[in-house]
């Protein structure tokens, strides 16, 4: 659904309105670009991904048609140019009509250690946090599309699925992988990881 | 909810559930297969950690801090779009505050 401040906006790019561009960009930039990077996971490709986006935004909106909002359209085509780029440098990862139940190796959870109860010191530290970056990265890039947008991003199933052109399932079926795989590499890295010193461990 | 517990291991059932317990952390189960799973997990510690975990995950993930667009990509932009007139860097950028 499109609200009327969206479909006001899309008239005035569509007529090629100089500041409605601007304020376009102003306002979707920094989501696409943060997009962007966490797919691509470096700044280099991620800038290149974002001025893919906006040119090609550009040059389509004539054809945005207002079945969906703005943001997500534009979120759909910053997936692709992503999708696009990474495909050029994992070919065998990333291909749109993967079967959805493709065998991405054994999902049964192997790590047990409930690291829920480590001290927040502990989880958000800068290490952790870089871990959790790298595990992102490390997802193939099909899974990791549909993860970004939808727990990171905070995107709803539905949106998702519209964004990445997949059915809800295909989403949900990915998704679920995804954070599998992200749990049991956390759950590794919490579990071996030296906690950082605790004053008055010792008593 | 049940109230009965299953006391053993049960891997069949551990492996039957994990493809749910995704959608249970986001209460996007029936209720139905919400308090199956919940009479499972309360004989089955892994299970449990599992889905401690697994939420957990999510959490840390969806607090992660947004990553900023540094100034100089945002005037790229403008360029490469030719919008260069219409470019100002963002006040609450610490590095970009100082160019107007």
């Amino acid at each position: 659904m499109v609200s009327s401040s969206d479909a006001e906006l899309a008239a005035r790019l569509q007529a090629g309105d100089q500041a409605a561009y601007a304020q376009f960009v102003d306002e979707h930039s920094g989501h696409v670009y943060r997009l962007a990077l966490r797919m691509m996971g470096n700044e280099a490709d991620a800038e290149d991904v974002l001025q893919e986006t906006f040119l090609s935004a550009f040059k389509s909106i004539d054809r945005f048609e207002a079945r969906s909002s703005l943001s997500t359209w534009l979120y759909r085509i910053a997936s692709n140019a992503a999708l696009m780029r990474l495909r050029r440098y994992e070919p065998d990862q990333v291909s749109v009509d993967e079967p959805v139940e493709r065998d991405d190796g054994d999902l049964l959870p192997r790590q047990f250690f409930d690291f829920c109860c480590l001290p927040e010191e502990d989880l958000l530290r800068d290490e952790a946090r870089a871990e959790m970056d790298r595990a992102v990265d490390e997802l193939p890039a099909t899974l990791r599309s549909v993860f970004i947008l939808r727990d990171i991003e905070g995107l709803s199933t539905d949106e998702t699925a519209n964004t990445l052109n997949l059915s809800v399932s295909a989403v949900k079926s990915r998704l679920m992988r995804a954070r599998l795989k992200l749990r049991e590499r956390l759950s590794e890295y919490f579990a071996h990881e030296p906690a950082a010193v605790h004053v008055g461990d010792e008593e | 909810m049940s109230t009965h517990s299953h006391h053993h291991h049960d891997s069949e059932s551990c492996r039957r559930y994990l493809g749910s317990l995704s959608d249970y952390a986001d209460g996007a189960l029936t209720d139905e297969l919400c308090a199956e799973i919940e009479a499972h997990m309360e004989g089955c510690e892994n299970c449990r950690v599992v889905v401690n975990t697994l939420t957990k995950t999510i959490l840390l993930y969806r607090q992660s801090p947004a990553p900023d667009m540094p100034d100089a990509v945002k005037e790229r932009l403008y360029k490469v779009l030719h919008l260069e007139k219409f470019y100002r860097s963002d006040p609450t950028d610490p590095q970009g505050s100082s160019s107007t």
